[in-house]
């Protein structure tokens, strides 16, 4: 059975979210998950929008929803921000018929909410299935310690959202055991990265991106897996300037979940836009020899 | 002697704390002190609250009553060290009648809408909508303590609305130029160009004029008194 969905890529996936972008599209082919962008989407608002209108943030998101539901498919939403507020969009107009009627006035066309929206994450591991993702690791990522970040909008507010547990989500981590790899137990994988903080009001955004890095590296991991272009770049554009706080080094390379997938499938470091990265992950996934076929690695050979 | 010092220094502190308590009762028996009382009316304060504490209440959709008051928002919250009223003494403001000074926190400006609060909350107040309800109605009243925070908000909206995609370079670029700071990040900038992550050119929806539109029909709404 084919999976297939509408693709809601949003606005980072194609500046600073490249490298999500191209390894989503290919992991998702890879295993059999078409992704259908949709014809004409615009911007979900982010916090920008219900900062300002809470009319506003459900009219954004809910265009490109109407637009979706042309094609007849769930939507699957690879940004976690996008996701959050796609979801809060969808769940208002199903609670509130009046709701409904003044977000088709405001977008001039009907929005039925009738098609779910999903993590991009909730489609490619448990749509897809961990044993199939198994079955098609080639190069398992031994020796890779995982932290996994999946920050706020994924999973709270949990009533809206509905996707794993609130506290201590688990879908990342039983992905990185199904690509070879060893999940971090760490305690600041629902700790907020100040999302716009870091360019608004750096004095606070900062310090918390610091926080999250150091417990990482505390609890023993290697590199941190994100599922949230903003989460990203906060992480790895601003981790030279967080680590300068306290005069540390963290060296800690950040991934996209998508990313580790496509390596342990058998993509090149070019093919999933792994040069791209502020923190370079080539010295890191050179030493652990994830390049190589498993008989070849070196602990083995 | 060193025994005799400690002796020595245990009375004093008795007696300190003991005067303190007393000082600490009659400023009871009087409200908050004389001085308080001459600085402002309360009375004053509490009449003129009631109006804000019910257009907050309307447009975040949330009892502020239903709060109480255990803290658990305040010692969840990521940005509550950068706060001047955390969530839980905004509840608490609007609660007691004080509405105005819980618009001119800063703290709702720097709540970045984790929904930790939220996901924590016994009685299930929806805190992030209460703070940014009392956001928006403080920046209708003019009142933007944190002033680069509103830019960047600003500016993101207005990106939108002219191309019906955020165009992350000119955003950033008009939010140094606002905020004046205008070489903040640029050692990032040339990495970023390099890898195609950002672009002089914004990626557009096929026709800005519908997404201009859908704005402003949200204006006309909000203004004949939707929430």
């Amino acid at each position: 059975m084919t999976l297939k969905y509408a693709y809601y890529p949003g606005c980072s996936l194609n500046s600073t979210g490249v490298e999500y972008n191209q390894s989503a599209k290919a992991v998702a082919k890879h295993l059999g998950v078409q992704l259908e962008e949709i014809d004409d989407w615009n911007c979900c608002g982010a916090s920008a929008a219900h900062n300002t209108s809470h009319l506003l943030s459900i009219a954004l998101p809910a265009r490109s929803l109407a637009l979706s539901e042309k094609q007849g498919l769930d939507v699957a939403v690879p940004c976690a921000a996008c996701f959050n507020r796609m979801k809060a969009a969808q769940v208002e107009v199903r609670e509130s018929k009046e709701m409904k009627q003044t977000i088709s006035e405001v977008i001039g066309m009907e929005y039925e909410a009738k098609y779910e929206v999903k993590p991009l994450l909730d489609v490619l591991v448990n749509d897809v299935g961990l044993d199939k993702i198994k079955e098609a690791v080639t190069r398992p990522l031994t020796g890779l310690k995982v932290a996994s970040y999946y920050g706020c909008l994924l999973v709270r507010p949990p009533k809206t959202m509905c996707f794993d547990d609130v506290e201590d989500p688990m879908t990342m981590d039983n992905l990185v055991e199904a690509l070879g790899g060893e999940p971090v137990d760490w305690s600041y994988k629902v700790e907020c990265c100040g999302a716009g903080h870091s360019t608004a009001k750096p004095s606070v955004g900062i310090p918390m991106i610091r926080d999250i890095l150091k417990n990482a590296k505390l609890n023993g991991a290697n590199c941190i897996l994100t599922a949230c272009p903003l989460c990203f770049l906060n992480l790895d554009m601003r981790q030279k300037e967080a680590s300068q706080l306290h005069n540390e080094t963290y060296e800690l390379p950040v991934f996209y979940f998508t990313q580790l997938m496509g390596l342990a499938i058998g993509y090149s470091a070019k093919e999933l836009f792994i040069n791209k990265h502020f923190v370079d992950p080539m010295k890191l996934l050179e030493e652990k020899d994830i390049f190589r076929h498993p008989d070849t690695r070196r602990e083995k050979a | 002697m060193f025994i005799i010092s400690q002796a020595y220094f245990c009375i004093i502190s008795t007696i300190y704390k003991t005067v303190f308590i007393i000082k600490k009762n009659n400023s009871f028996k009087h409200g908050r002190g004389g001085r308080m009382l001459e600085e402002f009316d309360i009375s004053y304060q509490l009449n003129d609250s009631a109006p804000i504490k019910k257009q907050i209440e309307e447009l975040s959709g949330e009892q502020v009553k239903k709060c109480y008051q255990c803290g658990k928002c305040t010692a969840g919250c990521p940005v509550a060290f950068a706060m001047d009223n955390p969530p839980r003494k905004i509840l608490r403001l609007l609660q007691v009648g004080l509405a105005e000074e819980a618009l001119e926190s800063k703290s709702v400006w720097i709540c970045a809408t984790c929904e930790t609060c939220y996901a924590r909350c016994p009685r299930g107040v929806d805190i992030p909508r209460v703070m940014e309800a009392v956001r928006i109605l403080a920046k209708k009243k003019g009142i933007v303590p944190e002033k680069n925070i509103n830019y960047f908000n600003d500016l993101f909206l207005k990106s939108v609305k002219s191309n019906g995609r955020v165009h992350e370079m000119g955003l950033i670029v008009m939010y140094n130029l606002m905020s004046m700071q205008p070489f903040k990040d640029a050692t990032l900038a040339p990495k970023l160009f390099l890898d195609g992550k950002i672009s002089p050119f914004p990626h557009k929806v096929k026709n800005p004029l519908e997404i201009q539109r859908l704005f402003e029909r949200v204006r006309e709404k909000e203004e004949g008194g939707h929430i």
